[in-house]
């Protein structure tokens, strides 16, 4: 009974932090600058939060190392551009100079989020039929591979009609074309960002505690003994693997709405490590790890750490401070944070109210620390 | 009673050019306890392994209650009543005591309450450690996780591959002595051994196999006495 009614405390308590959260951006949005800095590191920390999420998925859940998740992204950011973009852009000469377009469709700003997964997810089953027979090194070059085949496929000459080539994507529908329903008003774009990103990692979250999540969590721990169990290893491998791609081409939708224009060249293999280097920055088969380490690492990545890269604030005459600066003491940062909590942010543990109600009544054992000597004393003062 | 569960006909298994098993064929009468023994590499687990589907026979017939599986997955043939308890526990670390109940009952759509009562009763001292991860139970405990998560499927045939391995001998006397209970509650026991004098003492049947071949087979006090029997495995 006491657990039932501690696990309905909790379910409120989440609700009210997502309410309070939801009302404080929507604040925020209406009074601050809409080009405020920390606008971009609240938009796209939640891109890369989902993707991390969706890489996690795979590398923490399922026990799959795959590192193909910027070619997702980059399938579904190619998709929603070319099907979100105005019809009389595609048959104009702004964005296709060299190429007569030929897709003549246009979609909404849902529908094209939603064929941006699909057709990740469609490519990732395809994938999946030979790459999910290997196992772990194997696996992670195999979609390495795959991610830069499909970097080249899409910047491919003969591909022009259809992804303009190695030319920029634009004109199509970004953030700020996203209006509220049956107006003409503007949706608030950050907020907008945090919905389509949120529902998707509750969705991820819920399918990781459903009994397919345990399934997937069986096998990351033991694949004979979840095949004898009756597990079928390669179908819920494939399943695993498709999901987290469909995410990583909805997150790679949601950033090319973000950025404005899309390029095949900027989805690298860097772009992989760094989705990585979240993952396992925040706790390899952690969610709320993933999404604390992403915006830890946009804002540095975006905002705390560009002091570093101007001259001008160098100080005693030493030209320490350079562009490219802040990338030495990146690097630094992150090698402490890999030495000192060697299984990330969080290791293994996902948030609980119940850890943070302990943490604030006793921040870092500060309290109880405290009253053991008192203790000791009494008793030697009886003594 | 004594009806059929199991039965092998001739089976060969190669295991990556090696004949491992070169054709034996033995029955399983259903509730019964049979026990296969023989030394290191004579093919014990292997036809374990075989039967699970886990590995596929090159050539003969494995019947269960009268259906042909032979060359059946491993989730068909769970689903159908037959669960391998592999060797050396392998339990899921990560996942807490129920977690990795719920996986052995991952195939059944229906209710599974009531088989958590049955195996807590059985094991009272999973009952105690439900939320504590696999990893962190000694190695008994891990043993009793493996066969409770194995009962979780409700098998008719429960197959255990050396139950008894690394265990101290009081474990293992409890774990033979849960193998009995299991049995006496109507599951088929089929169990490999190394400790041939635990396994005969449980046993109703025993087949001993030596490099991929069945040798001697009688019941457990037949070969309990059998000379043969005495001087290879149970060292006197």
């Amino acid at each position: 009974m006491k657990l039932k009614n501690e696990k309905k405390k909790d379910a409120l308590c989440t609700l009210i932090a997502i309410a309070v959260m939801l009302v404080v951006l929507i604040v925020m949005e209406l009074t601050m600058k809409s080009t405020s800095i920390l606008f971009t590191v609240l938009k796209k920390g939640m891109i890369y939060a989902l993707v991390a999420v969706s890489m996690n998925l795979l590398n923490g859940f399922t026990g799959l190392f795959s590192l193909g998740q910027a070619g997702f992204m980059l399938i579904g950011a190619y998709t929603y551009a070319i099907f979100s973009m105005p019809t009389a852009v595609k048959l104009g000469d702004t964005v296709y100079k060299y190429y007569d377009c030929a897709i003549s469709l246009e979609l909404g700003i849902f529908p094209a989020l939603l064929l941006a997964g699909l057709f990740a997810a469609v490519f990732a089953a395809l994938i999946g039929l030979p790459v999910l027979r290997l196992k772990s090194d194997y696996l992670a070059i195999a979609t390495l591979g795959f991610a830069e085949i499909f970097r080249a496929f899409f910047q491919w000459d003969a591909m022009g009609p259809v992804t303009n080539g190695a030319n920029v994507l634009r004109q199509y529908k970004d953030l700020t074309k996203v209006k509220i329903p049956f107006t003409n008003i503007p949706f608030p774009p950050t907020l907008f960002c945090f919905l389509v990103a949120g529902i998707c990692i509750a969705i991820i979250v819920l399918l990781i505690n459903s009994s397919y999540g345990r399934a997937f969590k069986a096998i990351r721990d033991d694949e004979i003994a979840a095949e004898a169990m009756g597990i079928n290893l390669f179908k819920h491998k494939e399943m695993s693997f498709v999901i987290s791609s469909f995410f990583a081409g909805i997150s790679g939708a949601l950033l090319a709405m973000f950025q404005y224009t899309v390029q095949a060249a900027q989805f690298k293999t860097a772009m992989t490590y760094e989705i990585l280097l979240i993952v396992v920055i925040g706790g390899i088969g952690s969610v709320t790890g993933s999404c604390i380490a992403s915006f830890l690492f946009i804002a540095c990545n975006e905002w705390w750490l560009r002091f570093l890269d101007e001259s001008s604030n160098n100080i005693l005459g030493l030209n320490i401070l350079r562009s490219g600066f802040r990338k030495v003491v990146f690097s630094i940062i992150i090698m402490i944070i890999v030495l000192f909590f060697s299984k990330g942010i969080m290791g293994e543990r996902e948030f609980s109210w119940a850890r943070a109600r302990a943490f604030f009544r006793d921040p870092f054992g500060l309290v109880s620390r405290r009253k053991k000597p008192a203790v000791s004393e009494e008793v030697s003062g009886d003594a | 009673m004594s009806e059929t569960i199991l039965s092998i006909k001739d089976l060969k298994v190669n295991y990556g050019g090696i004949e491992a098993v070169k054709g034996i064929s033995f029955d399983v009468e259903e509730g019964s306890i049979v026990t296969l023994i023989g030394a290191n590499g004579a093919g014990k687990s292997s036809t374990l392994r075989t039967i699970a589907g886990l590995v596929k026979p090159a050539s003969g017939k494995i019947i269960f209650r009268g259906d042909d599986i032979t060359n059946c997955d491993t989730n068909v043939i769970v689903r159908k009543g037959i669960t391998l308890v592999p060797e050396g526990r392998r339990i899921f670390p990560d996942l807490t005591v129920q977690e990795n109940l719920r996986v052995g009952a991952y195939l059944r759509n229906d209710d599974i309450f009531a088989d958590f009562q049955w195996v807590y009763d059985l094991f009272p001292r999973l009952k105690e450690r439900t939320w504590q991860p696999g990893g962190t139970l000694s190695g008994g405990e891990q043993q009793m996780l493996a066969v409770a998560r194995a009962l979780m499927s409700r098998p008719k045939l429960i197959m255990m591959d050396e139950p008894s391995l690394g265990l101290a001998p009081l474990v293992v006397r409890g774990i033979f002595d849960i193998i009995r209970e299991i049995n006496a509650q109507g599951v088929t026991v089929l169990l490999i051994e190394q400790n041939a004098n635990m396994a005969l003492k449980v046993a109703d049947y025993a087949y001993v196999l030596e490099t991929g071949r069945i040798g001697l087979s009688g019941t457990g006090k037949e070969l309990l006495t059998n000379d043969d029997v005495r001087k290879a495995y149970l060292g006197s």
